[in-house]
């Protein structure tokens, strides 16, 4: 069911972008929404940190996955178990540049009536990278439109990026990665039973509607080529706030550029938040140090304690029988 | 014990879950808690009700209660409200849940148990599930849903495998957490967390133990060792002045096979010449209030820092528990330090400064034993358990809420011949649970806890049949209480024992007759190993 309703929607969405084409409303599309877009996208996301940022963290929780620190002698893990301000930065950069817990998945199955067998599960986490390192480094070869000069490491990037063109012509190694794993993260989704199960609409959506971008992108590339130095042009202008409307484009540059609105736009009100969200996450950005160093709790107050002098007025009788030391006699 | 085998079927259902559907169906879930106990705690709307009827007999203004409650736990945890709001539901989680493994009940995977919380906090808190409601995965808070949080939120032990395997570190505990804080708001908790945490603020002990009773529980002991060893060991209560106060779970004193890890205790304190005390105020190290609410949890929690202030101890040393490590590791220090009225924790015997307790001042016993152990202050003869094959039951607590991997392996390397690992997948980090913490050790839900205990219990299987192993040990009351039941179900054959039963058979005490029998009185087989 949220299969059918994101795809509708995408289409929908597809079918506006085109009418709002045919119409001649370039500005609305090239202009107006992108900014609309950006400005919805900077202040939501700005306030979903400041708002979880604004919520303290009372107790120190960081799920431990290593030896802890004790005796000099026995080893401890500083990653998985970080004792140090250092160990949690590389414990999160491995966890943010490497998605390290995905890579420890494993599946279980039910071997005859009562077996259960685990077995390493990496796909998931080779989707998950594949998908996000091409995001990341296409995101990146875009900066060439947006900076003047453009930097040597974004021309490097471009340039190993297209290392197999003499074999694939004109598309990017990140393009065929990107089509591919979300492919498999849609069909995941759709296929295996549990997935689906705990899939909703909304997940289903991003990911068609990156596809929306990723196709629209790669279209553009190989048959409905865009003047670059003219979308240059109107990126720039746009940067500096002085818009004008691209010149020598076409439709599929008005739909890539409405789907990246629209992502930009639904960033911060969706599960894409997860991209901020890990960096502030309080089980894996403490150390593990907490029986060395107190954690404050800024709302903590006084609470209701059954005292020792009560304790031992309720037992005075019991306790001067059996002989036990008593503060009042 | 369920009557019929416990079937496992992993497939999901064809019915969404938003829809609330849940049969209070007998087995599956713990009886209310009993206003006698509520009342006595002060917690809100005590009342006589069942979860399985279908009157709860809810206060009436529930739901602004419970969406008040959620506002207010928003402001205070930045774990609640990231959690609820990053999750990309990857399903990384789903089969890591032990209660998922052994039931099949896809509420029980990690994803969905939180969605549950987030599908409430969508509808309310979130613009989009105001506007899209069900297609942004929102849902009206009904008492239908409450009755599935109730449900689910009792069927999750709070052990934390999860969060190993979120690329967020989403952890399920929290989550339950917070769902019980609310449940608690509208008076509804079992009876099997309410009622030790009211004994545990009345007596000082989650079993009642009075402060007589403990004593003659005490001295029962103290003969105990002397029949088997021939030594009258010392074991003082409240004794002011002593160097260290030592606190363990009550269940070591009262429960089965707990006591054999408590006679441990006492040798291995009287064989060091320990100069320490035990507490009939502070008589209890487990905090069945961690399964309740924080507030409790610190109230039930002050009573260790309390005590030691009030005898003039140097340091704290603890016994072996679970979540009590996961309240004296990540919380204490926060609920009721600064410490500063103790010092640094030093062994007496070795001299080693205990600095990664430098400001909780408070050490685990397995530290303390292998730190002996490592210094040669102890004569271990191993052969003495030599007719136990030893696996290690890495407990939830004191491995993902504190670290705990090699000190326990390290004793029993030293106590005992004979030691196997489970496999990697089921331990340390990745270990499963017991199927019955975070309060859910009761009998009224036994089928749940044995489906729970499913996976824990297979991975024991597994070295039974491939070594022979006959003896699961663990550093965890509830694991002793809950792990006999559950290994008789599913691996037949194999006992449960704590570290310090080992250590105490093991132990070459100074002046000890010849011993003829181990700590649980059966004969030593000393001379008859078969390997």
């Amino acid at each position: 069911m949220g299969v059918s309703y994101s795809l509708l929607t995408v289409i929908v969405l597809l079918f506006i972008s085109i009418g709002v084409w045919g119409i001649g409303w370039y500005s609305l599309l090239g202009v107006a929404i992108p900014y609309m877009a950006m400005l919805f996208f900077v202040t939501g996301f700005i306030y979903r940190v400041l708002k979880w940022a604004n919520s303290p963290v009372p107790f120190h929780i960081p799920t431990v996955c290593g030896q802890q620190k004790s005796l000099p002698w026995i080893k401890s893990n500083l990653i998985d178990s970080p004792y140090t301000t250092k160990g949690v930065v590389t414990r999160l950069a491995l966890e943010i540049l490497f998605f390290r817990s995905l890579l420890k998945n494993e599946k279980v199955e039910l071997r005859e009536a009562y077996k259960l067998l685990y077995k390493p599960n990496t796909y998931l986490w080779l989707g998950a990278m594949a998908f996000h390192w091409s995001l990341l480094i296409i995101l990146f070869r875009h900066l060439r439109f947006f900076l003047e000069p453009v930097p040597r490491v974004v021309i490097s990037i471009q340039w190993l990026d297209s290392i197999f063109q003499g074999l694939i012509p004109a598309l990017y190694v990140t393009d065929i990665l990107i089509l591919i794993s979300l492919a498999f993260l849609f069909f995941r989704r759709v296929i295996s039973s549990q997935i689906r199960y705990i899939s909703l609409p909304s997940d289903y959506f991003v990911i068609l509607l990156i596809a929306g971008i990723a196709i629209s992108g790669v279209l553009m590339r190989l048959f409905f080529m865009a003047d670059l130095v003219q979308v240059k042009t109107w990126a720039m202008g746009m940067l500096r706030f002085h818009p004008t409307l691209p010149q020598g484009v076409g439709l599929v540059f008005y739909i890539h550029l409405f789907f990246v609105s629209l992502l930009f736009a639904y960033f911060p009100i969706s599960k894409l938040m997860h991209m901020p969200g890990i960096f502030l996450s309080p089980t894996r950005n403490l150390t593990n140090a907490s029986r060395n160093h107190r954690h404050i709790n800024p709302w903590d107050a006084p609470v209701k304690v059954h005292t020792y002098e009560e304790w031992e007025d309720e037992f005075r009788d019991a306790i001067k029988e059996v002989g036990l030391p008593l503060d009042k006699e | 014990m369920p009557e019929e085998r416990i079937s496992i079927d992993l497939t999901p259902p064809t019915k969404s879950w938003m829809e609330p559907t849940v049969k209070f169906r007998k087995g599956t879930y713990c009886y209310s808690a009993v206003p006698k106990h509520q009342k006595y705690l002060d917690l809100p709307y005590p009342r006589e009700w069942n979860p399985a009827e279908e009157d709860w007999k809810l206060p009436e203004h529930w739901k602004e209660i419970i969406l008040k409650g959620m506002k207010d736990l928003l402001g205070q945890y930045r774990s609640f409200k990231l959690f609820l709001d990053i999750c990309v539901r990857c399903g990384a989680c789903a089969d890591k849940c032990h209660f998922f493994i052994g039931s099949g009940d896809p509420k029980n995977m990690p994803v969905l148990r939180a969605e549950l919380l987030r599908s409430v906090y969508r509808r309310y808190f979130t613009s989009s599930g105001k506007i899209l409601g069900r297609l942004a995965g929102a849902r009206e808070l009904t008492e239908e849903v409450l009755k599935e949080w109730f449900y689910y939120f009792f069927q999750c032990t709070e052990c934390r495998r999860c969060s190993v395997f979120c690329p967020y570190g989403i952890d399920t505990c929290e989550i339950t957490m917070m769902g019980r804080e609310l449940l608690n708001l509208v008076g509804c908790n079992i009876n099997w967390v309410v009622e030790p945490a009211s004994n545990c603020y009345r007596t000082g002990n989650h079993l009642g133990v009075p402060p007589h009773a403990f004593k003659s529980t005490l001295e029962f002991a103290v003969e105990e060792v002397k029949e088997i060893t021939g030594i009258k060991v010392e074991a003082t209560i409240n004794r002011k002045g002593a160097e260290v106060l030592f606190i363990s779970p009550s269940a070591d004193y009262f429960g089965n096979p707990h006591w054999f890890t408590f006679l441990g205790y006492l040798m291995l304190f009287h064989e060091i010449g320990l100069d320490y005390t035990w507490s009939a105020y502070a008589s209890e190290g487990g905090n069945f209030g961690l399964f309740h609410s924080s507030e409790l949890a610190k109230r039930l929690n002050a009573k260790i820092y309390a005590e030691a202030k009030r005898l003039g101890v140097k340091w704290i040393l603890g016994g072996e528990c679970g979540h009590m490590w996961r309240v004296l590791h990540q919380y204490m220090d926060t609920y009721n330090g600064p410490a500063d009225f103790l010092e640094e924790p030093v062994s007496p015997i070795t001299g080693t400064h205990f600095d990664n307790a430098k400001s909780t001042k408070m050490v685990h016993i397995c530290e303390f034993t292998a730190d002996l152990i490592k210094n040669n202050k102890l004569k271990l003869d191993p052969s003495r358990n030599d007719k136990w094959k030893v696996t290690y039951h890495d407990s939830c607590n004191p491995s993902r809420g504190m670290g705990l991997f090699e000190e326990p392996r390290y004793i029993l390397h030293h106590a005992g011949n004979y030691f196997y690992d489970m496999p990697e997948n089921t331990i340390k980090e990745r270990t499963f649970c017991c199927g019955s913490g975070a309060g859910l050790g009761a009998d009224e839900n036994m089928e749940i806890r044995l489906r729970g205990g499913f996976p824990r219990a297979n991975a024991v299987k597994y070295v039974h049949e491939k070594f022979g192993v006959n003896l699961l040990t663990c550093v965890c009351a509830i694991d002793k209480a809950t792990l006999p039941p559950l290994l008789e179900y599913w691996v037949p054959g194999v006992e449960v024992a704590g570290i310090h039963e080992l250590v105490g058979n093991a132990l070459v005490m100074s002046g000890e007759k010849e011993r003829t029998t181990d700590l649980r009185g059966e004969p030593l087989t000393k001379f008859q190993v078969i390997s």
